[in-house]
């Protein structure tokens, strides 16, 4: 799947291949040993935030769960 | 619902009188479904992760991950961006032409909670909302009935403020989005078969043990959609 910018795709890639391995086997295990993507999710980041910025994409300042705030239900 | 704050704006088309946009007192289209998923919750989570690029998500450009988060409270917060191509019929493209130029950008917060095994996704579009705004709110929960069960309820609002089309545009915009969700469970259910038929050379390497907890096996590996009832037997 592309990135909304062109050049992180790949930065992308590798970020979602850590989390998705992160997610099953650690997170939903109950397993709290701390995030192994902190530094792929970084560079993505970097990458990312520079072309939502050049296209003009209004997420700055836009609330968590957006319109009518949501909470989790038990 | 959503609130609609009252502002007027003046659109000159081509060749014709101005149209007014304000406030209307519509209060726009309400949409629900509930569908049995016949996969465990935690492995239609690991699918909703991995579902673009599928074959019913042409229409889905980009993905983006913005934000994640674990609380305190172990719940897993995310922010997606994505953006989608911006399809109108042909009566709406010759009114709204300016419209058609650009992709709609829609994000999709969600928070994971493993303690209860719920998962809420709330997903909204960031631009075209002079002519229309969709808000979707969908909850998957583990079947308590069924564990090896996943129940989805899907919810949306959508609403239009253009003074004298808004029916026609919330009922366009509902039909799409009717479209959009036959469309969104088909590509989770082919996300879900891809899981569910691999060798997991993803998931371990030499120094990780193969995953064994969470090992799902429904008795049918072909996951599939169907209206049932709720209560436990």
């Amino acid at each position: 799947m592309n990135s909304v910018g062109e050049a992180c795709t790949d930065l992308k890639r590798d970020y979602d291949q850590c989390f998705n391995r992160w997610f099953a086997e650690k997170f939903l295990k109950g397993d709290r040993s701390g995030d192994p993507c902190t530094e792929t999710f970084r560079k993505y980041q970097l990458c990312v935030q520079k072309a939502i910025k050049e296209k003009d994409i209004p997420v700055d300042g836009v609330e968590f769960m957006g319109p009518n705030k949501d909470k989790p239900e038990s | 619902m959503c609130g609609l704050q009252r502002r007027t704006t003046v659109v000159f088309l081509f060749g014709c009188r101005p149209l007014l946009l304000r406030s209307g007192a519509d209060m726009g289209r309400y949409f629900h479904s509930e569908v049995d998923i016949k996969s465990p919750w935690h492995q239609v989570l690991v699918a909703f992760w991995q579902r673009y690029p599928n074959p019913h998500s042409a229409h889905v450009l980009t993905e983006d991950v913005l934000y994640r988060e674990v609380t305190p409270s172990n719940h897993l917060l995310s922010r997606k961006l994505m953006t989608k191509t911006n399809r109108l019929p042909g009566w709406a493209e010759r009114i709204f032409p300016t419209h058609m130029a650009r992709a709609v950008y829609i994000l999709e917060d969600s928070i994971v909670d493993p303690q209860t095994n719920t998962f809420i996704t709330k997903t909204w579009n960031l631009n075209h909302n002079t002519l229309m705004t969709v808000v979707e709110r969908c909850l998957f929960q583990e079947d308590i009935c069924r564990p090896s069960w996943t129940k989805l309820r899907r919810e949306a609002w959508i609403f239009s403020n253009v003074y004298g089309l808004a029916r026609p545009i919330q009922e366009f915009g509902l039909a799409r989005f009717k479209s959009n969700q036959t469309k969104a469970m088909r590509g989770l259910e082919f996300a879900l078969t891809r899981i569910q038929t691999e060798a997991p050379p993803h998931f371990h390497n030499d120094q990780e043990e193969p995953p064994d907890k969470h090992k799902p096996l429904p008795p049918q590996t072909t996951p599939t959609s169907s209206q049932t009832p709720r209560q436990c037997v």
